[in-house]
């Protein structure tokens, strides 16, 4: 975890890489929720922290005034990004995340038709197969590390599977994708090293299709066309390198946030174990307690809102975590129900950039859930002090150690 | 009961086919329908209040019967 200073006015000097934000940030989100609601910090090349579902709802729709062109939550400086060759060819762009209108719609509705919830489906025998394996693996051991024996897999497999790459490798693309957003958001040299990594490995796999159509998800890409005119090669790699980054650490946050949840809340987890009634609302519950993606928009045009003024350049952090908490809009906030009823939450986003993975994402949970408490409906963390959480952009846990009976 | 989906207003989300797919369906890029004309039947209007409450574009609206609107 990166060490920070420590933080002793959260309103005017904010760090989401604080060590005691990552671990439990909802105190900090009330605190703000109460004194400001919108943060501001120097830190990180600055950047304004809202903190209640409405404004969240309207910064999303506040485009391109808020402009997707650099979602990261923290940005490479210009002399960072100076003198590399792979930058060069193929920019720094992964749409549609990083695409404002006009470009936004058309880029988008190439990969929204591959994850609707029907397109989807077909992938659920691959996952329940993998989890199963996974749990086979361990399951005779009476323990295991459930984020990195279990969690991390699901995702990383499922994804390159769709992708239609390797999911031999996906140890290696779990590997560039925490170098990219979990360990390069706070060192660039990472990140660049990294972005490099992956852009080359698409930027190959995209020639070898064009070469040699298959039919596999590139291929497709590669055959449609945007105005009449096909996809430029460096907006195929950057849709490929979209799907690689957020399909992993995303989902893999999210199944181990929610197994973190049920090992140290025995209740939950003998209800859930109980009632398989409840699995569609306890996960939309999940999403919504532990919600782990931040994202950012920067600036285009001055904006006035509350008594704050976004300048031109600012960073804006979409902090839905803390809109899911907001407890003007959810019912006791602070407090994991898995029946609730109303649950509007906004984990995928909102807006015209609403998550495009997001039935993905809810069908690895739904199957990564079900299939562990089938198999091991009673467990427990065995050491609280060994839990790591990872922060800032995705924030989850990254070591569980677990037992149960064998 | 009958629903009505705010085409302008979904993203695509896609809570209200997952919470109730005998009402809702989605097309290719996640917007969503209200099947049979919005029509609700008894036993699903549950369901399709869950589908109101939870969308997080607040795009699914009760529309008022004008038969049932002249009876009151």
């Amino acid at each position: 975890m990166t060490k920070t200073p420590p933080v002793d006015d959260w309103t005017t000097d904010f760090d989401i890489f604080d060590e005691s934000y990552v671990k439990d940030p909802v105190p900090v989100w009330n605190e703000l929720r109460e004194k400001c609601p919108i943060a501001h910090t120097d830190r990180w090349d600055g950047s304004w922290l809202p903190t209640s579902y409405e404004d969240m709802q309207a910064f999303v729709r506040m485009v391109p005034a808020l402009s997707s062109r650099d979602p990261l939550v923290v940005s490479a400086s210009r002399e960072e990004e100076e003198f590399d060759p792979i930058l060069d060819e193929y920019g720094n762009s992964a749409p549609p995340i990083t695409s404002d209108p006009p470009d936004h719609i058309p880029m988008r509705r190439l990969i929204l038709p591959l994850f609707t919830p029907r397109a989807v489906e077909p992938y659920r025998p691959f996952a329940e197969q993998l989890c199963h394996d996974l749990i086979d693996g361990f399951i005779g051991r009476g323990a295991c590390d459930a984020a990195m024996d279990y969690a991390v897999h699901i995702p990383a497999k499922t994804i390159a599977h769709v992708i239609g790459v390797d999911s031999g490798r996906s140890d290696e693309f779990v590997g560039w994708v925490r170098g990219l957003l979990e360990e390069g958001m706070t060192d660039p040299a990472k990140r660049i090293k990294y972005r490099g990594i992956i852009r080359q490995f698409f930027g190959e796999l995209v020639d070898a299709r064009k070469a040699n159509p298959r039919d596999d998800l590139i291929s497709r890409l590669l055959a449609q066309e945007i105005n009449g005119q096909p996809i430029a090669r460096k907006a195929v790699v950057g849709i490929c390198n979209l799907l690689l980054v957020a399909g992993i650490d995303t989902t893999w946050s999210s199944i181990s946030s929610a197994l973190w949840h049920f090992s140290t809340h025995p209740e939950d987890r003998r209800r859930l174990a109980n009632e398989a009634d409840l699995f569609p609302s306890a996960i939309e519950e999940m999403l919504r307690f532990y919600s782990p993606v931040t994202m950012a928009r920067e600036v285009t045009a001055e904006i006035h809102t509350g008594d704050v003024t976004f300048m031109p350049g600012d960073k804006v952090l979409l902090n839905f975590p803390a809109a899911n908490h907001d407890p003007n809009v959810f019912e006791d906030a602070d407090t994991v129900i898995l029946d609730r009823a109303r649950n509007r939450h906004i984990a995928f986003g909102i807006g015209s950039h609403r998550c495009a993975g997001s039935n993905l994402a809810r069908m690895e949970m739904d199957v990564a859930l079900r299939i562990w408490f089938e198999r091991i409906p009673e467990f427990e963390l065995t050491d609280p002090d060994a839990v790591t959480w990872a922060g800032g952009q995705v924030r989850g846990p990254r070591h569980l150690p677990f037992r149960f009976p064998v | 009961m009958r629903v009505k989906v705010n085409a302008e207003k979904c993203e695509g989300h896609n809570r209200c086919c997952a919470l109730a797919p005998e009402l809702f369906d989605v097309d290719d890029y996640g917007t969503a329908t209200a099947l049979n004309d919005g029509d609700v039947p008894a036993e699903l209007e549950a369901k399709a209040k869950l589908a109101v409450e939870n969308c997080p574009e607040f795009a699914i609206e009760y529309v008022r019967d004008s038969a049932e609107e002249q009876a009151k």
